[in-house]
């Protein structure tokens, strides 16, 4: 859209406007609860995968895997009685950034689509949230591990 | 009749002879809870998905308006409503259980200030009468339309709104007792001063709703303290700081006393709502709960109801677009 001087001066004097009176986000509580969460869920998986290794006697590998496993289960659980996105709602990157952030990614689409069915409902929009994630994911990991394979060090 | 650039004088006055609102559980425990018709228990409103809940929900307060009208759905000769759903489902479904002749509308959440404004355009002008006029939205069918999955953990950002779950309903015609009248009309241009953030609705649309009123007030040579209340429909805590703003930028200072949004009417802030309510169905729902009682009992004689609408879609957001708002006006007044 060609957009006139006059019209582009009004476009800067507005959101200069909407800047100032939006609130904004509490950063400091928001980290903060996101910290103490999020290194709750650590803290929980820590427990798990120790425990695996005390009373399964899991080898260290096998044993971290369970921890990944037990809160995935988790939070799948916590997604479908409807806990989790409460969860949250309050600690925003200290549920997003351990594996439960991926398992409510992957489990929230899989009930929302359900309505339209197994195939073209659930099937086909499983991967809205976590597909990204995904693809850049394992993109990335590629390339890093191509020049892994010639840069040892 | 037209009067001054855009503004439309309703000869007839068509009366609103009687309005209907239907919502969701978390609506019902907000302070008009007790001034709708119909509270639901379950946001599902017993039905398979979300979708055919807010078609329920349209139906029932399109039937509930006739009801209280005394007017059986083959007597009305036009239907003219919208919700928020892709191709405005909703409404449609409505209209093919109604069997009323039907003019589907989309204005976002500017619905139900378009519908009342093309009906009285219809009844005033002889062409249809009675009318019905109605909108409606759902949480769970706009979250997953334009965010996210409902049980996707997000936080949602200070400025974001929460969709109304909920369906308003008015009858138009030219005879009989109303609640109020239709007394003038202007349709809202649409503004876009160049916002692009999905969660702050109330910043995209408030330019818009200061554009048409100023147009209004121009057009009538009225004021805002001519009126008992002016009214926008969900610009929220943000927006409607925005628009008192620019308005008293402008010389058309809306104070306190005059001004509300319907946005701020619905919940009471304890439900992480943020900047307040948005959606079709929250200025429906207030406009038949709180507006039109006011004007019937008297409390007030004349308002001006503005609703607002952000007119973007998902795809239209995520290719960079920014989001244009359009604001439509009625003038209503009591018997």
């Amino acid at each position: 859209m060609q957009q006139s001087g006059k019209k582009q001066a009004l476009i800067r004097e507005y959101a200069q406007l909407v800047r100032r009176l939006t609130p904004k986000s509490q950063l400091g509580l928001g980290c903060l609860r996101a910290f103490w969460v999020g290194g709750a869920i650590c803290l929980l998986g820590q427990w798990i995968a120790e425990a695996a290794q005390r009373w399964l006697s899991l080898p260290l590998s096998a044993a971290q895997t369970a921890a990944s496993i037990t809160l995935v289960f988790l939070t799948a659980l916590l997604t479908g009685i409807g806990v989790f996105d409460r969860i949250a709602r309050y600690a925003g990157a200290g549920t997003v950034v351990p594996i439960t952030g991926f398992a409510n990614a992957m489990v929230s689409p899989a009930m929302e689509f359900k309505p339209e069915g197994w195939v073209l409902g659930t099937g086909a929009r499983l991967f809205t949230i976590a597909g990204p994630v995904l693809v850049y994911g394992i993109a990335s990991s590629v390339i890093v591990g191509i020049l892994y394979y010639f840069i040892r060090w | 009749m037209r009067t001054g650039r855009s503004t439309l004088v309703f000869e007839h006055r068509p009366r609103i002879l009687s309005s209907a609102a239907v919502t969701g559980p978390k609506e019902g425990r907000g302070p008009l809870g007790r001034d709708f018709d119909l509270v639901l228990d379950d946001p599902a409103f017993g039905e398979k998905s979300f979708e055919q809940a807010e078609r329920k929900m349209f139906q029932t307060a399109c039937e509930i308006c006739l009801k209280k009208a005394k007017k059986p759905a083959e007597k009305v000769q036009a239907l003219l409503g919208g919700d928020l759903e892709n191709q405005i489902m909703a409404a449609s479904l409505s209209a093919r259980a109604l069997e009323i002749p039907f003019l589907g509308l989309y204005g976002a959440c500017s619905t139900m200030a378009e519908s009342l404004i093309l009906g009285s355009i219809l009844t005033d002008g002889g062409f249809a009468d009675p009318v019905l006029c109605a909108a409606g939205s759902h949480y769970a069918t706009a979250e997953r339309q334009y965010r996210f999955p409902l049980e996707y953990g997000n936080q949602r950002t200070p400025a974001a709104q929460w969709t109304v779950t909920g369906a308003g309903a008015c009858l138009l015609s030219q005879t009989g007792r109303g609640l109020a009248r239709a007394v003038s009309a202007c349709v809202g241009r649409v503004v876009d001063l160049g916002i692009s953030d999905v969660n702050n609705m109330g910043a995209a649309m408030a330019p818009a709703a200061a554009d048409t009123l100023l147009r209004f007030f121009a057009d009538t040579g009225t004021a805002p303290r001519d009126y008992d209340r002016v009214i926008s429909g969900d610009l929220g805590g943000v927006g409607s700081h925005l628009l008192k703003e620019m308005m008293r930028k402008e010389g058309q200072p809306l104070t306190d006393e005059m001004y509300l949004d319907c946005g701020l009417c619905i919940f009471d802030g304890r439900d992480d709502v943020h900047a307040g309510a948005s959606g079709c169905g929250c200025s429906a729902a207030v406009l038949s709960a709180l507006i039109l009682p006011k004007l019937r009992s008297g409390k007030w004689k004349r308002v001006l109801f503005m609703a607002t609408g952000a007119l973007l879609s998902p795809t239209s957001a995520q290719q960079g677009e920014t989001i244009p708002g359009v604001a439509h006006v009625i003038c209503l007044e009591g018997e």
